[in-house]
């Protein structure tokens, strides 16, 4: 066969390979967002849900993965930033942080519901925090430690040497060298993990399913303690388990979750552009 | 800080799940076809779950695994820089919409699609799952390989160029034949993704414990049962230490998975 109609051909299939990845993420965007808007109104996001879930709004679910969110990154940004500060900064390239790098790794490819069980396990029953935001959050954080080392690492990599070298010569400690020469130039990157890590932990269900998340609850959660309904798993519910609710409900609800999920990595994404184009060195 | 919580989510797996091997032996556990966790006596055999998993992932990993890298290539070699960060802002799209969103549309749409064309009494099967989890291996796998196949020098194109070859025999004998160790990880990734995957596999597969005669039928995953039954146990009973097992045969197969994405991740950095 003749190489120039080989090529044409194969190029051909791989084009519309990639096509079939990329047009059914807009299809299912598109599906949603013409389908939930109808369901969207001030009503529909800042009120209780009304007659069993077929009526009124999605406030405490909106809510409770905002309480859960912000519980995750509280327990994760602080823990993650350290370890990465301690394997790029401190730690020498032996045995520990070969090892140390493996279970990061492994952390990553944990399934989510795994995680969920150790949350239970640990959170829920052995330190008896019961299903209450606490216990969730603390699952998610977990979950998202892994996101927020890996990136903060790459972002302390990332600043040159030179930074280093200059700061220590001229008598700084290594922490002043750390606080005041790295950190401040690898703060942007650190952030867009951290965002990305805030977006992964919102649209997790499984993690929440047994250490926090409420079928319905009438009331809004009054302490970290309580239980809290959340979107993800409100969806599913009412998906699945809740027969009867109109469409345009589940839709909605699919888009106010998608919308948060994806207004936090377009974030992220920004950022990482405004700092790339930043950069100096 | 990262061992210590690797370390202790094993522990707490195995202290709450080892117990169930006390009445019903590993090989049992494994191999028996029965899983009626509620019946009187219970049986707690989980091998029509491993083999919904394997199903839907093997049919997942058919569909995602050729495509993947055939899009892995197109925008790495073939797409002009425009199109590449258009594609690449695509996939990493598809990465973010969360489980339960892409269940909830594989439920709606795919569902009722594959029921009307196969002329089925449900549309939520182990085909069904596939589908939908491939869609959710393919920005690990494109991602990765993609990343595998940036990486490989220059040099390696300009020479096979300058020896004649199409841009397209370039492409496929020399670049991607550089960049197998970096795909062999990137399907592993993938592969680990979709067998650990919970929420879209729960709501599209049907959910049916038992051991499926086709692809047509509905399943249920490793993953899903504890996601669908852990709600209904007692604490501390069998059923509840049941399901920690699952948690422990899982936690063990993606640990390899992700064993040997990790070696082949280092070769491919040489």
């Amino acid at each position: 066969m003749n190489v120039q109609l080989e090529q044409k051909i194969a190029f051909s299939i791989l084009f519309l390979c990639t096509l079939l990845v990329v047009v059914p993420v807009l299809i299912i965007l598109v599906i949603i967002f013409v389908k939930g808007a109808s369901a969207l109104s001030l009503n529909f996001l800042f009120e209780m849900p009304t007659s069993g879930m077929t009526a009124g709004g999605i406030f405490p679910a909106i809510l409770g993965t905002l309480y859960l969110v912000l519980g995750a990154i509280l327990f994760a940004v602080p823990l993650g930033v350290l370890s990465a500060i301690y394997l790029v900064e401190y730690s020498r390239d032996n045995a520990l942080s070969r090892i140390v790098k493996l279970a990061i790794v492994n952390l990553a490819g944990v399934p989510s519901v795994v995680y969920g069980l150790f949350g239970l396990g640990i959170f829920v029953l052995f330190l008896g925090f019961g299903a209450s935001i606490l216990s969730g959050s603390l699952t998610l954080g977990i979950m998202i430690l892994p996101v927020i080392i890996t990136s903060s690492r790459e972002a302390l990599e990332s600043v040159p040497q030179s930074f280093r070298i200059v700061s220590l010569s001229l008598g700084a400690s290594k922490w002043q060298t750390i606080r005041h020469s790295v950190l401040p130039h690898a703060l942007p990157g650190i952030l867009t993990g951290t965002i990305l890590g805030l977006g992964r932990a919102a649209g997790e269900t499984a993690p929440i399913l047994f250490t926090v998340a409420a079928f319905y609850l009438p009331k809004l959660p009054q302490s970290v303690f309580d239980q809290t309904m959340a979107l993800p798993y409100h969806l599913y519910v009412i998906s699945t388990q809740v027969p009867g609710i109109p469409e345009n409900v589940r839709y909605g609800t699919a888009l106010v979750l998608l919308m948060l999920v994806l207004i936090l990595n377009l974030a992220a994404i920004i950022l990482r552009y405004q700092f790339r184009k930043r950069k100096k060195w | 800080m990262s061992i210590v919580i690797v370390a202790l989510i094993f522990a707490f797996l195995l202290k709450e799940g080892l117990s169930i091997f006390w009445r019903v032996p590993i090989s049992d556990f494994l191999f028996a076809r029965n899983w009626y966790p509620i019946s009187d006596p219970p049986q707690f055999g989980i091998l029509p779950l491993i083999i919904g998993s394997i199903l839907v992932t093997a049919g997942a990993g058919i569909i995602s695994i050729p495509i993947g890298i055939a899009s892995a290539l197109f925008i790495a070699e073939i797409a002009p820089r425009k199109t590449k960060e258009v594609l690449k802002a695509g996939i990493e799209l598809l990465a973010a919409i969360p489980s339960v969103v892409i269940g909830f549309i594989g439920m709606v749409t795919l569902g009722p699609f594959i029921k009307e064309i196969f002329n089925l009494s449900t549309g939520l099967t182990a085909l069904s799952g596939s589908i939908t989890l491939a869609f959710m291996a393919m920005p690990t796998i494109v991602s990765i390989a993609e990343d595998a196949i940036t990486a490989v020098p220059r040099q390696y194109r300009e020479a096979a160029i300058a020896m004649g070859a199409t841009k397209w025999q370039t492409t496929w004998r020399i670049v991607a034949y550089a960049a197998r160790p970096g795909m062999v990880a990137a399907v592993m990734l993938g592969i680990g993704r979709v067998i650990g995957e919970t929420m879209a596999v729960m709501m599209v597969t049907g959910n049916a414990a038992l051991i499926p005669h086709s692809i047509l039928q509905p399943v249920r995953t490793l993953t899903a049962t504890i996601a669908a039954e852990m709600g209904e146990t007692v604490q501390g009973g069998e059923h509840y230490a049941a399901l920690f097992a699952i948690g422990i045969v899982l936690f063990i197969i993606t640990f390899l998975i992700n064993g040997i994405a990790d070696i082949y991740l280092h070769k491919a950095k040489k």
